[in-house]
C-alpha cells in the first residue's frame, strides 16, 4: 500500500468513535476534583489515554480502582516503551486498565526522562503489577520505586543493559561463550 | 593371527578381539540420548523415534529423562543465552563417556537468529561431535548423524577418555578445546595479561540512534 494511502487509513482509524464514551464525564469530574492529576486526555483509535504526571500515578490508580462508576478492578497490562534516545521524554509507561463490572477500558500513560527514569510502583493498588513492573524494568530500565522485588524476570541475571532500549546493539555487547 | 587360529581350534566358543573394539561396539549400539528438546528441531527429533523412521534400529531410541542415564545430548534447536548455563549443567551431569549432536542450523551457528538473545552456536557452550545442517533437518539426517557418531565411537580408544570430574559451568573448559598441555588458550592469555579485564564493547557498528545522539 502506498504511504499516502496508508497515512489516510491511519488517520481515518484514529478518528473513529470512542468505544467507551461513558467514561468521558467521569474523567471530566476527575479533572475538576484534581486538576494536577491529569496532564492531558488523548482520544484516538476509539481509545482514551490519560497522560498522568509520575508523582500522581499511585493516587490516580487508587482513584480509578475505588471510585464508583470507574471501578477499574483489573490491571490488564503494564508495558514500557522507548521512543528513542533522541526523544525527550524518552520513556513511557502504559497502564492498561479494565473493569470487570463496568466492562470498559482505559489507558494511563506516564512519561519519563532518560536521566531519571523513576516512577512509583502500583503494587499497592493491584498486586499483579509486580511482575509487569519487573518486566518493564528488565527490558527498558525503568525503575519502580518501592517495588517489593525489583529483579530481572526475562533476561539472565548477569545481563548487561536493557535489551529493548533502542540504542541496545542488536547483536549484544560480547559474543557469548563459555569457552 | 596365530593366536587366533590356535584358540579357535582349541576353544571354538571363544572369540578374541581388542578390548577397545568390544567396549566401543557395546557403547555405540546403545547410544541413549537425553530428553532435551529446545525448539522446532525437537519435533523432528521426536519423529526420528517414531514408527516411520524408527531410530531404534540403531539403538538410540531410549530418550532418558535424567541426564545421569544418557550418553548423547541432542541439542535440537536454538540455545538462548538464558538456556546456555542450563544446557551446560545438563551436559556436566551426564556421565562419561558422552557425546553431543548439534542438530540444525540454530544449534550449529545461531541460524537466522543473529541477535543478542541467542548463542551463536552451541559449541560455545559444550563440545560438539556431530553437526547436522538443515532448518529443521529431516529425521533421516538425525539418524545419519547418529550413525556418524557410531562410526566415531568405534574409532575411539579407552585411553582417550578423560573420566575425571570437572567443575561445572563457567570455569570449566570443555574437552575438545583443550590443548595437549591441559591449559586452555584463554587461561594462558589471562596469565600473560593479568591487568587486562574484559571490557564491554559493542559487537556491531553503532545503531542509528547512537550515531544521531553523538552528533
Amino acid at each position: 500500500m502506498p504511504d499516502i494511502e496508508r497515512e489516510q487509513t491511519i488517520a481515518e482509524q484514529a478518528a473513529s468513535p470512542l468505544e467507551y464514551p461513558g467514561l468521558l464525564p467521569l474523567i471530566e469530574t476527575l479533572r475538576q476534583e484534581h486538576g494536577d492529576w491529569v496532564r492531558d486526555v488523548v482520544q484516538a483509535f476509539g481509545e482514551i489515554t490519560l497522560i498522568v504526571p509520575r508523582e500522581q500515578i499511585v493516587a490516580v490508580c487508587q482513584y480509578m480502582k475505588t471510585t464508583a462508576g470507574l471501578e477499574f478492578n483489573l490491571l490488564a497490562d503494564i508495558c514500557g516503551a522507548d521512543r528513542g534516545p533522541e526523544e525527550e521524554p524518552r520513556f513511557e509507561v502504559n497502564y492498561h486498565l479494565f473493569s470487570t463490572t463496568k466492562y470498559h477500558r482505559l489507558r494511563l500513560k506516564v512519561l519519563l526522562n532518560e536521566d531519571d527514569p523513576h516512577v512509583q510502583t502500583v503494587t499497592s493498588v493491584w498486586r499483579t503489577a509486580n511482575w509487569h513492573e519487573r518486566e518493564t524494568f528488565d527490558l527498558l530500565g525503568v525503575i519502580f520505586d518501592d517495588h517489593p522485588d525489583l529483579r530481572r524476570i526475562l533476561l539472565p541475571d548477569d545481563w548487561q543493559g536493557h535489551a529493548l532500549r533502542k540504542d541496545f546493539p542488536l547483536r549484544g555487547y560480547e559474543p557469548y561463550s563459555l569457552t | 593371527m596365530g593366536l587366533d587360529n590356535v584358540l579357535a581350534e582349541a576353544l571354538p566358543e571363544v572369540l578374541t578381539t581388542k578390548l577397545d573394539s568390544l567396549v566401543n561396539w557395546a557403547r555405540k549400539s546403545s547410544l541413549w540420548p537425553a530428553t532435551f528438546g529446545l525448539a522446532c528441531c525437537a519435533i523432528e527429533m521426536m519423529n526420528a523415534t517414531s514408527a516411520r523412521n524408527d531410530l531404534a534400529r540403531f539403538g538410540s531410541e531410549v530418550f532418558r529423562a535424567s541426564p545421569r542415564q544418557a550418553d548423547v545430548m541432542i541439542v535440537s534447536g536454538r540455545v538462548s543465552r538464558k538456556m546456555a548455563p542450563v544446557l551446560r549443567r545438563i551436559y556436566d551431569q551426564m556421565p562419561e563417556p558422552k557425546w553431543v549432536i548439534s542438530m540444525g542450523a540454530c544449534a550449529t551457528s545461531g541460524g537466522v537468529f543473529d541477535n543478542y538473545a541467542i548463542v551463536q552456536g552451541v559449541d560455545k557452550v559444550v563440545p560438539v561431535d556431530v553437526y547436522i545442517p538443515g532448518c529443521p533437518p529431516r529425521p533421516e539426517m538425525l539418524i545419519h548423524a547418529v550413525m556418524m557418531l557410531q562410526d566415531k565411537v568405534m574409532k575411539e580408544s579407552l585411553r582417550d577418555r578423560h573420566d575425571v570430574q570437572r567443575e561445572e559451568a563457567r570455569e570449566a573448559v570443555p574437552p575438545g578445546t583443550l590443548p595437549a598441555s591441559g591449559v586452555s588458550a584463554t587461561n594462558e592469555a589471562a596469565a600473560d595479561h593479568p591487568a587486562q579485564t574484559p571490557i564491554s564493547r559493542p559487537y556491531t557498528i553503532p545503531s542509528r540512534h547512537e550515531r544521531r545522539k553523538s552528533h
